[in-house]
């Protein structure tokens, strides 16, 4: 316990805050020993085992402690290990409380999933991992729904029966709820897969009138869900509002998704994290489980955190993206801008390395063309060997690079460049002024001053690199015909400093490398 | 437990989860969606309380596809991360 402590201490860094969590963790285990009495007298005359809440509670501080180790990369392996602990004692906690007669069975299961789920880590390429999240994230959402339905179907096992047979109806209500949030974590995660793994077109599909499809499906699933409530009689499986409003959240998933388009996938992919959290919640109020509300509520947060922070990356309202259409309004609108043309210079790798190696500051600024073009490992050797030339390099961020939350940082990792030398866009945009160079590879929309000047802009208001302020620009693309993500165009490309450097990206790379030896 | 203690837990956590979350480095984003994944599946514990329930078959298949489902979140999204924070390293000092 001692070390545990002195964990919560060691990661405080911001005195305020960690006050806060110290002050609400307190609360929540002086709320949990209050209610002991309560949950041992109740729940159907079960010998409910005080260590037994104990111990979820303590699965769920070390799922708390897991989250906080990732505040910093050097205690976030420490953090991952609180959290395979966590589960552990969650996993054993169940199956020594509840008298298991097919633990061959449920073995043969863990070993199954296990087996699969360590292959797929194993093997999944850094590029694909937004795909990875969401289908893990389907995968969550469906084991809620079918956890749910055994429990419509099984109420007894689960405790949540009252004395004449019926479901309580405050269970029916918590169970309703879980199994319509997973069914839209499942069929909404299903769609994110297929459109960042390419399956189906990033364009949005609209819907003629799918505002009103959207409330009313929400609206129907909330009036059933009161009705089910209120039903006199609602034994075990019975009824058919259960299966009613698990096909409307598995349709409302599917129909909230179709909608958005490619640009704004990160955001989708972190509110499906959070809807995960909040069937997991959902169902541990069901099962009167402190982990799984504990760990539900997290990981919901987080998500939600998440969403927030990518929406203010783009300058987006959540809710204009939930609406969609993001990608349809542009692309007549980058059309339109791309009817003149206007004069630029052109480089060559050889200029490039000239400027590179005599600089004492670069900054470069990777987009996810750059993973495209897999251009990373030639990109970390570039900057070793312009370390090597005395020169300070450092690697700027945005937190819409990539396809998700940070997704940029892991691509840089897997290259082998140090975390110390990246840097998120508030701490680094101040130092553009003192830059002889700024590198910019793969990434477009997030250098564009448009964003600062142009209220006409689709992308006015997102917070950008001043790139403008560096001294001399670099600018790696395919060609000039396309433009970034949002379709709009660029000035950064016809700046007296800005030279394009016109090529595939790790081609160019490469070729800078040999111009510097 | 009565619904107001389970309400109370869950509210407090949520306050927690928002602290805890804002504090973790936005480097980290991608790692803290992969174990918020592995940790989520604790709804594992429900899957093996349906499984084990061996009086409505029905329902024990269900619980047993879900266990199922949540071990390939968990085994995969606690792997996925690891080998992510694996990645991260410092500047080497000469």
């Amino acid at each position: 316990m001692r070390s545990l402590f002195s964990i919560i201490r060691q990661r405080a860094e911001k005195g305020v805050s960690m006050k806060a969590v110290v002050t609400t963790s307190l609360g929540a285990v002086l709320a949990l020993f209050t209610a002991t009495p309560a949950y041992a007298a109740g729940a159907e005359g079960q010998a409910v085992n005080p260590w037994v809440a104990l111990a979820y509670l303590v699965a769920g501080v070390f799922f708390i402690l897991a989250l906080r180790g990732l505040s910093s990369p050097a205690t976030s392996r420490r953090g991952n290990r609180f959290g395979m602990a966590g589960m552990l004692i969650a996993v054993v906690t169940t199956l020594v409380t509840h008298s298991v007669g097919n633990i061959w069975e449920i073995a043969i299961a863990i070993a199954i999933g296990g087996a699969v789920g360590f292959v797929i880590a194993r093997r999944i390429a850094m590029t694909a991992m937004p795909q990875l999240v969401a289908a893990f994230h389907s995968l969550v959402g469906l084991a809620a729904v079918l956890v749910a339905a055994a429990a419509f179907l099984n109420p007894g096992s689960f405790g949540i029966l009252d004395a004449a047979g019926n479901i309580l109806a405050v269970s029916r209500v918590e169970m309703v709820l879980g199994a319509a949030i997973g069914a839209i974590t499942f069929s909404g995660s299903v769609i994110a897969f297929a459109k960042l793994n390419g399956n189906m077109s990033g364009a949005p599909i609209m819907l003629p009138g799918r505002h009103i499809i959207n409330l009313g499906t929400l609206l129907a699933i909330i009036v059933l869900t009161v009705l089910y409530a209120m039903q006199p009689v609602a034994g075990a499986g019975e009824g058919w509002i259960f299966w009613v409003v698990l096909g409307l959240a598995f349709a409302i998933g599917f129909l909230l998704i179709i909608p958005i388009g490619g640009a704004d996938m990160p955001v989708v992919v972190s509110m499906l994290n959070s809807y995960s959290g909040w069937a997991a919640a959902a169902m541990g109020f069901t099962l009167h489980n402190t982990a799984m509300i504990v760990t539900g509520a997290l990981v919901g947060s987080s998500g939600a955190i998440l969403s927030y922070i990518m929406c203010r990356a783009m300058n987006r309202s959540f809710i204009s993206v939930i609406a969609g259409g993001f990608g349809a309004e542009d692309s007549s609108g980058g059309s339109a801008a791309g009817g003149e043309q206007r004069p630029y210079k052109q480089g060559s790798a050889d200029d490039a390395a000239f400027m590179l190696e005599q600089a004492e500051k670069v900054i470069i600024i990777p987009g996810y063309g750059m993973a495209v073009a897999q251009a990373q490992h030639a990109l970390r050797e570039m900057g070793d060997v312009l370390k090597e030339k005395g020169v300070e390099v450092k690697y700027a961020i945005h937190p819409v690079a990539g396809r998700m939350p940070g997704h940029m940082n892991v691509l840089l990792a897997e290259a082998n460049v140090p975390y110390d030398e990246v840097f998120e866009l508030e701490d680094i945009n101040s130092e553009f002024a003192t830059a002889d160079v700024a590198f910019i590879i793969g990434a477009n929309d997030v250098v564009n001053p448009a964003a600062k000047t142009d209220k006409s802009s689709p992308i006015y208001g997102m917070p950008v690199f001043d790139v403008d302020k560096a001294k001399q620009v670099f600018f790696i693309k395919r060609s000039m015909g396309g433009v970034g993500y949002a379709g709009v165009d660029n000035d950064v490309f016809y700046m007296n400093q800005t030279t394009m450097l016109l090529s595939d990206a790790k081609k160019m790379v490469e070729e800078i490398v040999k111009a510097l030896d | 437990m009565d619904f107001i203690s389970i309400l109370s837990i869950f509210v407090l956590a949520c306050f927690v989860g928002y602290y805890v979350v804002w504090s973790v480095t936005p480097a980290l984003h991608t790692p803290l969606m992969a174990v918020t994944n592995a940790i989520s599946s604790v709804i594992i514990v429900g899957a093996l309380i349906a499984a084990a329930a061996a009086n409505v078959p029905g329902a024990k298949w269900l619980g047993l596809a879900a266990v199922v489902l949540a071990s390939v979140n968990i085994f995969g999204g606690f792997a996925v991360t690891e080998r992510m924070l694996a990645m991260y390293k410092k500047k080497e000092k000469k």
